[in-house]
């Protein structure tokens, strides 16, 4: 055992490995700080180059790639509420408040810090652990995955905020928009209604930028100041570091999770984050300020997804099945350098395998510890007027929303689900518990399936299981005692203007969150409409679903209509219910409207003479920047665009214009 | 707008048809192509990181080397909607000038075969330049009660368990083998991929399975030799003729056709059989295409074959490939060609009998 030890450390600690290891790490962080991109695409920069290597210093380049997806994309999700991917949803929560407070250095380096102690921990826990992995992987049945869907599921309680009911609603919608696409068990088709773009389902970084970015990216505009507001960027970046050690059980105890579920195959990277960030939640006694900017809320979730990246190594290598996009990468790239995963890496290739483990914890450290030196710089983009950074705020998501199938559908999806989430916002619908609910939609329904085929519904008194079930359990009742400890009565409560109590009175005074829920409602209807034309199989999960959503819809409805005066169902921001934040001058539409007319013109122009015309319009008539600052800031968005996309070998989503004509690129 | 097109189009198959006639020599051909300082987009309908992206990525170095000019080749992903989107897209916009090219799957030739409501494309409008053909093998447990492929008569009359990634899937494969031989098979679906299907097959929930040959020869074989595993049979190659063969990689596992005698005392036929040899080439022996665009000419096909040859007697190539793409040998030519028409074509009759068993058995809805 010593000997493969000191072989796979003789070969991560020479010059040549950690050179291209640094090489890997400053291409990736080049590459990931654009959200959507990740070092996923890094990967076709590098490819090229990997023929010439000798297999050591290949590997080395990948690993260095892959190990900063998860921590380069914190830069968005922190400075700009901008989730690039499923690795930075649970981290907006609390870092984009953090910036909007001034601290955005703060979170930074905590979020760096966090997920450099991350990246180490999951590798002493997975140097044990991957001697016994393969039997521990395989105990991990559909019937256990079933239930740890359910766990995840039960983070909703936790991640409510005031008002249960709308939670439980909105995980309901999010669980019916995950259900659109193929039905796992048939491949039926559900909820496409002919229109090509459905088949698939929409894209989880659609739904992540919809519900987080387009909602904040309104309400700065509608305020006309810059991300940190007058408030500066206050403590610096040795504060984050201090609030890691600080909070170091709580990083120590998100980075076993993270690794440990990272490594059970099939339920996915994705709700790695979430589990944390709930059981910080959960777990906290003392102050709890999250959603508002709790860097605890920051450390949760980035030392969990470091760690998770290690743990999605395992099956990645001993059964070829990668646990997300970035280990899809990696398992591609070994099989281009004819390493095959299988039972061979525990055996006679256990030195390599640890050479590929460790070596992602020195990638983690270096890339980690470069984000940590860069963030007091890029944090300084708070202080930009916003109006001037909006422009680029908008086209970045919307390029980092084509990049999912790269057509203009992926643009009509994001406005939609923008759409969506402002007005969650604005009436207080928890936008995580929609998220989760999206995620697990496939996983719970799939598994469900499986293990009732295989097993019957003995499936539900397994050990395993059982195991899970009584976790659940703990985490609810700790979740129960959370919120009754932290907040008091009042905190629950809206605080409404007076109205009469009758029954008009609350349809008059709450008719805007009336007729959300309402259209809510309209949507459960649709949904179950649509299950009904299915097999059974086909449709027992969506209806299920979507009967408990609409039920739920309908008792907020109740508790609106009937309910007394300040419940907590009640929030409406844009009449200051329920929200300490000031209303702002501008109005929503009108915001919302610069992005739909970013869609427009690339449905008629195609993206990038859309970007053009739009860069120069908004500066000119919106933000009222000089014609020098205009040709300033559209050549250098353009430039910059047009630079990654021909490094990338990508194609912008075309207009009408490129179905009538042949143009050259950029413009194709 | 239309006439025009319609009139040089019809002029042009007329001068192909001349050049056609008069380019019998193929080395003239080729100093009129040349890509210098250009860069040929490889379209895969595929993300990034999966089999069919690892393919083109380990061909394009090696295509970019032999075609004239030294081209830049960048592999262009296009996924979604089951890789019918990407290729949707090339059928609809690619150019006939050598500069976009599409590399296929066999999840891109089945729903074409099988009438897919989301397929706007016509293999036969396209010209094939290569053909990287794959394997497969199957397996069962010993808890069935066996412990050779002889043995298989055993198999018949119990309830067997699959787990399958859909019905249409490659997973069409193996089920109408299993049909043809009478086993009764449960499959379970929603499977995200083999690798899903091996580690329910690993926990014992499931005990039939099939894996492509390098996944096999990786994490079957150590289960083989363990005694968890048995292996059945292999899907076999195609020899030049198009007749059934051993599969050199398993020269001592049985193909589907042998099997098939064992248990029915008489070789294989009828339109299940055509349909398992339709889908079974689509799906293995002809699982990845590169075509040219609709309109290519024949100098440019013979451009690209002649790069392809040239790649298959690169040295540097020979010495790589079998690591990265297993010990199938990648064909152009004439071999491509045969292949390409036999993954490609399919009986009316025969599509209506798999879509028929598809839509009643596995409710899945092709025609709507």
């Amino acid at each position: 055992m010593l000997d493969i030890f000191l072989s796979a450390l003789t070969d991560i600690l020479t010059v040549q490995h950690i050179s291209y290891m640094m090489l890997g790490v400053i291409v990736g962080l080049m590459i990931g700080v654009f959200p959507g991109l990740g070092g996923i695409a890094g990967l076709s920069l590098v490819l090229p180059f990997l023929y010439g290597l000798d297999t050591t210093s290949a590997l080395a380049l990948l690993i260095g790639l892959i190990a900063v997806i998860p921590t380069s994309d914190t830069f968005a999700s922190v400075l700009m509420g901008i989730p690039g991917s499923s690795a930075s949803q649970a981290t907006v929560l609390d870092g984009f408040p953090m910036s909007r407070n001034g601290e955005a250095a703060r979170a930074l380096s905590a979020a760096f810090f966090a997920s450099l102690v991350g990246g180490l921990v999951g590798a002493v826990i997975l140097t044990g652990f991957v001697l016994v992995a393969r039997p521990v992987i395989l105990s991990f049945s559909s019937a256990e995955l079933f239930m740890l869907s359910v766990f995840g599921l039960s983070m909703v309680g936790v991640l409510a905020g005031k008002s249960l009911v709308k939670g439980l609603a909105a995980c309901g919608i999010g669980l019916v928009i995950g259900s659109i696409g193929g039905a796992p068990a048939t491949g039926e088709f559900r909820m496409v209604y002919g229109v090509d773009y459905l088949y698939d389902g929409i894209p989880l970084v659609i739904i992540g930028l919809g519900l987080f970015a387009v909602p904040e990216i309104v309400d700065l505009l509608r305020r006309d100041r810059s991300i940190a507001g007058n408030k500066g960027l206050g403590s610096g970046w040795f504060a984050g570091i201090r609030d890691v050690i600080r909070y170091w059980w709580l990083t120590l105890r998100c980075s076993s999770i993270g690794a440990l579920i990272g490594a059970i195959p099939g339920l996915g990277g994705t709700v790695v984050d979430w589990i944390a960030y709930g059981h910080a939640v959960q777990s906290t006694k003392d102050n709890p300020r999250f959603g508002q900017g709790d860097v605890r809320g920051v450390i949760a979730p980035e030392s969990a997804n470091n760690a998770k990246e290690g743990g999605g190594l395992l099956p990645t290598l001993l059964f070829g099945i990668p646990g997300g996009g970035a280990m899809a990468v990696f398992l591609g790239g070994m099989v281009l350098l004819g390493i095959q995963p299988g039972p061979s890496m525990v055996g006679t290739n256990l030195d390599l395998t640890y050479t590929i483990v460790w070596s992602l914890a020195l990638a983690n450290v270096f890339g980690a510890g470069l984000c940590i030196l860069l963030a007091v710089p890029i944090s300084r983009l708070t202080l930009i007027p916003f109006k001037l950074l909006a422009p680029f705020m908008i086209v970045v998501i919307s390029f980092a929303a084509f990049q999912a199938t790269r057509i203009i559908e992926d643009l009509l999806a994001l406005l939609v689900m923008g759409a969506l989430g402002i007005y969650m916002r604005r009436f207080g619908w928890p936008r995580p518990a929609l998220l989760i609910g999206f995620v697990l939609a496939t996983q719970a329904e799939t598994y469900l399936y499986q293990a009732v085929q295989f097993y019957g519904w003995g499936f539900l008194t397994r050990t395993g299981v059982m195991i899970i079930i009584a976790l659940t359990a703990v985490s609810i009742w700790l979740g129960i005692r959370a919120k009754v400890t932290s907040s008091s009565r009042d905190e629950v409560l809206a605080e409404e203007p007076s109205h009469g109590s009758g029954l008009s009175d609350n349809i008059r005074a709450r008719w805007p969150q009336l007729a959300f829920a309402g259209l809510m409602l309209a949507g459960f209807v649709l949904a179950v409409l649509d299950a009904l034309q299915q097999s059974f199989l086909g449709q027992v999960f969506p209806l299920m679903m979507a009967l408990a959503g609409g039920a739920f819809t309908l008792l907020l409805i109740g508790f609106l209509v009937f309910g007394r005066h300040n419940t907590p169902a009640a929030v409406d921001a844009e009449a200051g219910i329920g929200t300490d934040e000031e209303r702002p001058e501008r109005s929503m539409l009108a915001s919302l409207f610069w992005l739909a007319a970013l869609v427009a013109l690339t449905a008629v122009f195609g993206f990038f003479i859309a970007l053009v015309v739009f860069f120069v319009t908004f500066l000119q008539f919106r933000a009222r920047a000089s014609w020098l600052m205009t040709a300033l800031l559209t050549t250098g968005a353009a430039g910059f665009i047009l630079t990654l996309a021909y490094s990338l070998n990508m194609r912008f989503p075309g207009g009408v214009l490129q179905d009538l004509y042949r143009l050259p690129w950029p413009f194709s | 707008m239309t006439d025009i097109t319609r009139f040089t189009r019809r002029a042009a198959l007329g001068a192909l048809a001349v050049t056609a006639a008069t380019l019998a020599l193929p080395g003239t051909a080729q100093a009129q192509v040349d890509f210098s300082g250009q860069t040929i987009e490889w379209i895969i309908p595929f993300g990034t990181g999966g089999g069919s992206d690892t393919w083109a990525r380990f061909n394009a170095p090696f295509l970019s080397k032999h075609l004239p000019g030294n081209p830049t080749v960048a592999v262009v992903n296009e996924p979604g909607g089951g890789s019918t989107r990407g290729t949707n897209l090339f059928a609809a916009r690619a150019q006939a000038d050598g500069r976009t090219i599409l590399g296929t799957s066999g999840s891109t030739q089945f729903p074409y075969l099988l009438g897919d409501p989301r397929v706007r494309y016509e293999y036969q409008d396209w010209s094939v330049v290569m053909v990287g053909p794959t394997g497969g093998v199957a397996y069962a447990s010993p808890s069935t009660g066996i412990s050779s492929v002889e043995e298989i008569g055993d198999l018949v009359g119990q309830r067997l368990t699959y787990a399958s990634q859909g019905a249409t899937s490659l997973d069409l494969v193996p089920m109408l083998a299993f049909r043809l031989l009478g086993l009764d098979v449960n499959y379970v679906f929603g499977f995200g991929g083999r690798g899903d299907g091996r580690l329910a097959f690993e926990r014992g929930e499931t005990n039939i399975d099939y894996q492509t040959s390098s996944a096999y020869i990786n994490n079957v074989t150590p289960l083989v030799e363990a005694g968890e595993a048995v292996p059945l049979m292999s899907w076999g190659v195609l020899d030049e003729d198009g007749n059934p063969q051993r599969d050199p990689t398993f020269p001592d596992l049985p193909i589907l056709e042998e099997v098939y005698e064992m248990v029915h005392g008489e070789a294989p036929s009828g339109p299940l059989y055509d349909a398992y040899k339709a889908f079974n080439t689509a799906g293995f022996a002809a699982q990845k295409m590169v075509v040219l665009p609709e309109g290519a000419s024949d100098e440019l096909v013979e451009t690209y074959r002649q790069a392809w040859r040239d790649v298959f007697a690169d040295p540097e190539y020979l010495e790589s490939f079998e690591a990265a793409l297993g010990s199938y040998e990648q064909v152009t030519d004439g071999a491509a060609e045969a292949l390409f028409r036999a993954g490609t074509t399919i009986d009316p009759e025969v599509r209506a009998l798999v879509v028929n068993m598809l839509q009643d058995e596995y409710n899945v809805r092709l025609g709507d």
